[in-house]
């Protein structure tokens, strides 16, 4: 029995690693819309129904009636009013980007990186403990099977490790192949969908084969459930109000719930689906839970674990597939639940603790060499990791016994801490940091005092005296019975009193302190989501270089990306090129990309690092603020229009300078052109006339100085033939000879080429292997001229003591091949002027007259394609882009 | 709280046209549904658990149960029917103005 088990288990194993793998690549694909489908979104919510709920409903049904219904009843309502709180949760997380429930916290109050790291360790020790209960249930469920068999005694740990370890390595390989948080993890949201489906199926089939195999249908069922203990309704009030309204708390603020139900969603739609779909499936979850509870109690001998009866009562009747199947049940709800729980929770602590460390301690912050997203996904996996060995840890040195029983409970009060905090931060315009700050610090701390300190046994954490007569003998501070007010339920305590003190302590602090304007400013974005969707805060832009945000955004967007996005707003602001003016919006924009990646605060730190300071603009704080005195509204508009003045005078002011330069640069190219025809003019007609003149010369010397005049006019007709050529392609009179053939040849035939010119140093060339595969139907000829000129170049200019070149391909439609050299590039004046006709970069280097890059222009322009400078990418690097396929629209 | 479902401040619209309205209205039984819930579900709580007047659970089950759906039945009509609005062309859609 044992043995099959463990293969029906890995089976089921390998089978939800292969859907993951199957959705992953159908997703990379773009052909799989029924992975955004609404009811794919409902089933992933269901990680609300962990093996907590699948084995220990049916369990506490038999302790305390029907109080199990409650758990169910407030994530229920929560769906039912989405129109208040869920809607607008869910509308400003995909405008905020947001990341993680302390990414929403901290955003709101100001990015505050402090308050991040409070909802952070709140959340850990939250849901450690979680962790490990789903653990110990798969273990305990595995004994159920395995009594007397293989695993006995200490054995079992390794049950619980192997789990950990399978459920690490899962979430690892699908929880982080993107950096993008706010991208869809579509492999974990599908399995965890299929999970979903498993679990219901197994509880369905349970329920079924009770009601209708063995109590006789619904009529004899409902008949035995009256006559059983359970047969009268008796519930606690005070607990079915309250853990009605905790269980619709902790289902907004358990990190792994936002993490679906926000971070996942990819489709503001799918929620009014879900509204119904979602207490749909909690229902048929919870239907057949009191049937089975009281089948168990009549078949099952007196002292049996209410907490398996889902398992053994079908073992009990001889169906062991139905046993697998429920088994199965119980282990996808404990299995989606870590997974997810893990996803969440690395978010969080990679964004809010390791990335601030790592900004503060790398010297340079943003900008320090190396590769941020690296470090990123590096602290994701290893807080997977963390988090996951966490709970397994806990679960060893809990012992696995009673004490994990009422975990459930502790974790949801503890969670539910955040709720006033969110709450207040999403309907509330007067919430503040410190308001947060101070609500957060009351709730979480009473939470530990009164409930998750005691939880371990008294006499574990805290002294048994102290639960019996108060620290240091203060009665009024005993941890159950705070103010002396006694005879609470201990849960129930906790919950008022910890939510009441954490209520009332944001609400006091906000009302006593004043909040700073980005604060403010970030209040009235989330209050006011639906009627507010532009940014609120300001970059002031004219001490930032783009070129530095371009090299901190490559290394955390990855290069691809940052460039397309650079390229994307650049083309936005009507710029040519690649790099954008750092105006505020298009700071913003930059640092709300980023916020999908590392976080809000860490994104705004970092921005802030290059950019230096922000400003919130007075147009802003009117708009946003809602202060309708017109009078400031028509100043601050002006102020608004000389500002865009002033940009335009200083791009006028470029367009100037460059014209400038471009008219010192022809007046130089003139008198060099001059020069230029007049040195072997000189030398021709010098050494044509000592040929006239000179009687009895040698044979040796006549030969010597044809020789001279041969290759001085050899020169000469090359100077003209480059100045033919580029007005030929001006003109366009260039015919063009197509053919087919691949890349990789073309840049082959025009490496050796260059190499065979003398001049210059020996280069190191390194060439995209991909080129291999691209196959071009263009004028191949003067593609080649385009890149000899490119490479030959590299050859005279770069300054590195070893130069190296590398040549990166990226296939498609429309070919990009990168030059990149590792000199120290070209200065800002010199990008700008690099591919006008005459232009030299410096004039003791000369080795042409300065037409190769504007001829490579013209040549690029004809094919249909562009040439480009690329900056910010440490040494000189150029882009050439062109159509694989020639289309003849070019005139 | 409510904001988003009013006109844009400086010119409150008094009268709506008839889609407007009714769109409005839908909005509305969706704010309500989840208190019309809650107040079902803590009806259990004036149940009296003592003596021969005790519930049966079979009649609480059929109660909680059936509350339950139907609920969930209402709301997937209002999912439906906002669905529905939002296809409409000039539809504002869940979260527009409405106007």
């Amino acid at each position: 029995m044992l043995n099959t088990l463990v293969a029906v288990c890995s089976l089921y194993v390998l089978f939800l690693f292969a859907i993951a793998f199957a959705a992953e690549r159908a997703a990379m694909r773009g052909q799989a819309r029924w992975l955004r489908s609404p009811l794919v979104y409902t089933l992933s919510l269901s990680i609300y129904c962990t093996a907590w709920t699948f084995y220990g409903a049916v369990g506490s049904a038999v302790r305390s009636g029907f109080e199990y219904l409650a758990i169910y009843l407030g994530p229920s309502l929560a769906l039912m009013g989405w129109w208040w709180i869920l809607r607008k949760l869910v509308r400003i997380g995909r405008t905020q980007r947001l990341t993680s429930v302390a990414d929403l916290i901290s955003a709101r109050y100001g990015k505050s990186n402090l308050l991040a790291v409070g909802v952070t360790i709140l959340a850990v020790v939250g849901t450690t403990p979680y962790i490990a209960l789903q653990l110990q249930s798969v273990t305990v469920s595995f004994e159920v099977f395995g009594v007397g068999d293989l695993f006995s005694g200490q054995e079992t740990g390794y049950t619980a490790l192997w789990v950990a370890a399978g459920l690490a390595l899962f979430t690892v390989i699908f929880g982080t192949r993107n950096l993008d948080a706010n991208e869809r993890h579509n492999g974990v949201v599908m399995a965890i969908a299929v999970e979903a489906v498993v679990k219901l199926c197994a509880l369905l089939a349970v329920g079924i084969f009770v009601v209708w195999g063995l109590s006789g249908g619904i009529s004899g069922t409902l008949a035995r459930i009256d006559a059983s203990p359970l047969g009268e309704w008796r519930i606690d009030g005070g607990r079915w109000t309250g853990m009605i309204v905790l269980s619709g708390a902790a289902f907004l603020c358990l990190p792994r719930i936002f993490q679906v139900l926000v971070v996942e969603n990819d489709n503001e739609t799918h929620l009014r689906t879900a509204s119904w779909a979602f207490p749909l499936y909690l229902g048929l979850m919870s239907l057949f839970v009191v049937p089975i509870a009281v089948t168990g109690l009549e078949l099952l001998p007196a002292g049996s674990n209410p907490d398996l009866f889902v398992l053994t009562v079908p073992m009990s009747q001889g169906r062991d597939g139905l046993a697998v199947l429920s088994f199965l049940g119980g282990f996808s709800s404990a299995t989606s639940m870590v997974i997810v729980a893990a996803i969440a929770l690395s978010t969080m602590v990679s964004n809010h603790v390791v990335m601030p460390l790592f900004l503060r301690y790398a010297q340079s912050g943003a900008t320090v060499s190396g590769d941020v997203r690296h470090v990123v996904l590096l602290a994701r996996r290893l807080s997977i990791i963390g988090v996951v060995m966490l709970g397994y840890l806990y679960y060893r040195l809990s012992g696995g016994g009673a004490a994990l029983a009422s975990i459930g409970e502790v974790s949801f009060a503890g969670v539910a801490q955040v709720l006033p905090a969110m709450l207040g931060g999403i309907f509330w315009r007067g919430g503040s940091r410190i308001g947060a700050l101070t609500g957060l610090t009351l709730g979480f701390g009473c939470w530990g005092y009164t409930l998750f300190l005691p939880s371990f046994g008294a006499g574990v954490l805290l002294p048994e005296a102290w639960l019996l007569d108060g620290p240091f003998g203060i009665g009024w501070l005993r941890p159950q019975a705070l103010f002396g007010i006694a005879g609470i339920d201990p849960l129930l305590h906790t919950v008022f009193w910890s939510l009441t003190l954490n209520t009332g302590g944001f609400v006091l602090a906000s009302l006593a302190s004043f909040p700073g304007p980005l604060e403010r400013l970030q209040g009235a974005q989330f209050v006011n989501v639906f009627e507010h969707s532009t940014g609120p805060r300001r970059w002031s832009g004219k001490v930032a270089q783009a070129e530095d945000l371009m090299i901190m955004a490559q290394r955390i967007m990855g290069a691809r990306d940052a460039q397309a996005l650079f390229e994307r707003e650049a083309q936005r602001q009507g710029l040519g090129g690649t790099l954008p003016a750092p105006t505020p919006d298009f700071l913003e924009t930059l640092e709300r990309e980023l916020a999908g990646s590392v976080g809000a605060a860490t994104a705004h730190a970092m921005v802030g690092q290059i950019v230096g300071g922000m400003s919130v603009s007075v147009e802003e704080l009117m708009a946003v603020a809602d202060e309708t005195a017109q009078l400031m509204e028509y100043s601050a508009r002006l102020e608004a229009q000389s500002q865009e003045l002033a940009r335009t005078a200083a791009q006028l002011r470029e367009a100037n300078a460059k014209l400038t330069r471009l008219s010192v640069q022809k007046d130089a190219f003139l008198s060099q052109i001059s020069h230029e025809l007049r040195t072997p003019m000189t030398s021709i007609r010098a050494f044509s006339e000592i040929l006239r003149d000179t009687e009895g010369l040698e044979p040796e010397a006549q030969n010597k100085y044809a020789s001279i005049i041969h290759d001085e006019a050899v020169r000469l007709t090359r100077l003209l033939d480059d100045l033919l050529d580029l007005s030929v392609l001006e003109n366009g009179q260039v015919n063009l000879n197509l053919r087919k053939g691949i890349l990789a040849d073309v840049l082959d035939r025009a490496v050796a080429a260059a190499a065979a010119d003398e001049h210059g140093a020996r280069v190191k060339i390194w060439c995209d292997p991909v080129a291999g595969e691209v196959w071009l139907d263009t004028d191949l000829d003067r593609l080649s001229q385009v890149f000899i000129n490119l490479v030959a170049n590299t050859r005279k200019y770069c300054d590195a003591a070893q130069p190296q070149l590398q040549i990166r391909v990226r296939p498609g439609a429309r070919v990009v091949i990168d030059f990149i050299d590792n000199g120290s590039g070209l200065s800002p004046e010199a990008q700008d002027v690099i591919f006008e006709k005459f232009s030299r970069v410096s004039d003791q280097k000369a080795g042409g007259a300065g037409l190769g890059l504007a001829i490579c222009r013209q040549i690029m322009t004809r094919l249909g394609g562009e040439i480009s400078y690329l900056p910010g990418q440490g040494g000189a690097a150029f882009r050439v882009i062109l159509p694989a396929t020639y289309a003849a629209a070019a005139p | 709280m409510a904001q988003e479902a009013e006109p844009p401040r400086g010119k409150p619209l008094v009268f709506l046209e008839r889609q407007s309205y009714r769109r409005r209205r839908v909005i509305d039984a969706a704010r309500v549904l989840p208190f019309v819930g809650l107040l079902l579900w803590l009806v259990p709580l004036l149940w009296r658990d003592e003596g021969t007047a005790a519930v049966r659970s079979s009649s609480a089950i059929i109660f909680l149960f059936g509350t339950w759906f139907v609920l969930v039945l209402a709301a997937a009509v209002l999912s439906w029917k906002l669905a529905a609005q939002a296809r409409e062309p000039g539809g504002a859609g869940p979260g527009g103005l409405g106007d």
